[in-house]
């Protein structure tokens, strides 16, 4: 199985449980049938490989692959007890599907018995089969959620008509009012919230106007935050009339900060400011004179 | 891991969002720096464990999705901060270990970190 890259598929898996995805009617064979018995029941039930059982516990497996050594050794009359693979790598059924998943990246098996934690008895089966049309039920379920969700909303872009829309949301920002801090980007994540912003982009867009809005309040007196939203993206400015910004570039290294310590307190000021801003937008400019102010601008593509 | 098992095996009160103790994290951070949390978190069934009880924790969380968080050293919030995390749906744990001592356990469970769960 190829190596899960989408995140969002990445925690489904995480989400779901193996009991959820498990085939819980296993065809399974004793120790003293014979290897025909097996092959009769492969055939039959269209399968590649049976769980061998004894008084409901499981005490090996027994593959296509076994089957047809038995063939070539003529020993297809032997019973299943003295041709079956006994290490049996199994997984319990309250485990996360990401631990098949990474069983069969290891492994390369093509099924795992599922077992109950307290009693350790044989309770399902488990194939990449199973995993992916769970995955995909899953998948589809939340999906139509999110559409449900969505039409709830208002979604500006749709619902106006014109050659362009833009939604200018302002807001102002006292310095040093520490206990506010944070406050105006979180009412910013709502409204965009209100506006059907896919969840990500507002991450992004409220990860660095928190960033801002904690520069504004430690260094300066006050300044003011402008976002512009857009149908194809968000731009956010913010202008102070701060004391500037004497080295750009040392403020932009990770770790660098001025910060003072009250700042430190509130679990800021440690020189991650401006690099978190870099990092999760698509553009950004700053423009500062010492003894004037700053002006930032930072722009995430929708 | 639902909260209820993280309350029990971190010994610790629940201070707000009692009804929503079923949900699932899936994993943890500990940390006080909360630019470090903006940063790296990416990943929204995760629980921040902290020292800090300002504001800025819950503006935090809100901001990558967090939504519960358990103060450490047996710290707790002021009022007001309880009401944001109210408003935002975050629930909020209070335990009497320190940091280490609290992650150590839940990891010791079974709860991932970061660089688990992103690689």
């Amino acid at each position: 199985m190829d190596k899960i890259t989408s995140s969002k598929i990445q925690e489904l898996a995480y989400e779901c449980k193996v009991e959820e995805a498990m085939t819980k009617d296993v065809v399974t064979v004793a120790p003293s049938d014979t290897m025909v018995d097996v092959w009769m029941k492969l055939r039959d039930k269209r399968i590649s490989g049976l769980p061998v059982v004894s008084e409901g516990n499981i005490i090996g497996i027994i593959s296509v692959e076994d089957f047809i050594k038995c063939i070539i050794f003529g020993k297809k009359e032997e019973q299943v007890k003295d041709n079956l693979t006994a290490h049996v790598e199994f997984i319990y059924s309250d485990e996360q599907l990401i631990h098949v998943i990474k069983k069969f990246e290891k492994y390369r098996f093509g099924r795992f018995p599922v077992k109950d934690r307290d009693t350790k008895k044989l309770i399902g089966i488990i194939t990449k089969g199973d995993v992916i049309r769970c995955l995909l039920k899953r998948f589809e379920k939340e999906y139509l959620e999110e559409e449900a969700q969505k039409n709830k909303m208002c979604n500006i872009f749709k619902d106006i008509r014109s050659d362009k829309t833009t939604v200018i949301l302002k807001y102002n920002i006292k310095g040093k009012e520490f206990k506010k801090a944070g406050e105006k980007s979180s009412f910013l994540k709502s409204a965009l919230l209100r506006m059907g912003i896919a969840t990500e982009i507002i991450r992004r867009i409220v990860i660095a106007s928190m960033e801002t809005e904690m520069n504004i309040i430690i260094f300066t007196d006050g300044g003011e935050i402008t976002v512009f939203v857009e149908e194809d993206k968000i731009k956010v400015n913010a202008v102070d009339n701060g004391p500037g910004i004497p080295d750009i570039e040392k403020a932009m290294e990770p770790g660098y900060s001025t910060a003072p310590d009250w700042v430190r307190e509130m679990g800021f000021g440690a020189g991650m400011g401006l690099p978190n801003i870099k990092n999760y937008t698509d553009e950004m400019k700053i423009n500062s004179r010492v003894g004037e102010g700053t002006n930032l601008e930072f722009i995430v593509n929708i | 891991m639902n909260i209820h098992k993280v309350k029990q095996i971190l010994n610790a009160v629940v201070i707000c969002g009692e009804e929503l103790l079923d949900m699932d994290v899936k994993m943890g951070c500990g940390c006080d720096l909360m630019s470090h949390v903006l940063a790296h978190i990416e990943h929204k069934s995760t629980l921040l464990l902290t020292g800090l009880t300002t504001p800025q924790v819950i503006y935090t969380s809100d901001a990558v999705d967090i939504k519960a968080v358990c103060f450490v050293r047996g710290k707790r919030p002021d009022d007001d901060v309880v009401k944001l995390a109210n408003e935002r749906g975050i629930v909020l744990l209070s335990t009497q270990l320190p940091l280490f001592e609290s992650c150590g356990k839940l990891y010791k469970e079974g709860l991932m970190g970061i660089s688990e769960h992103n690689g």
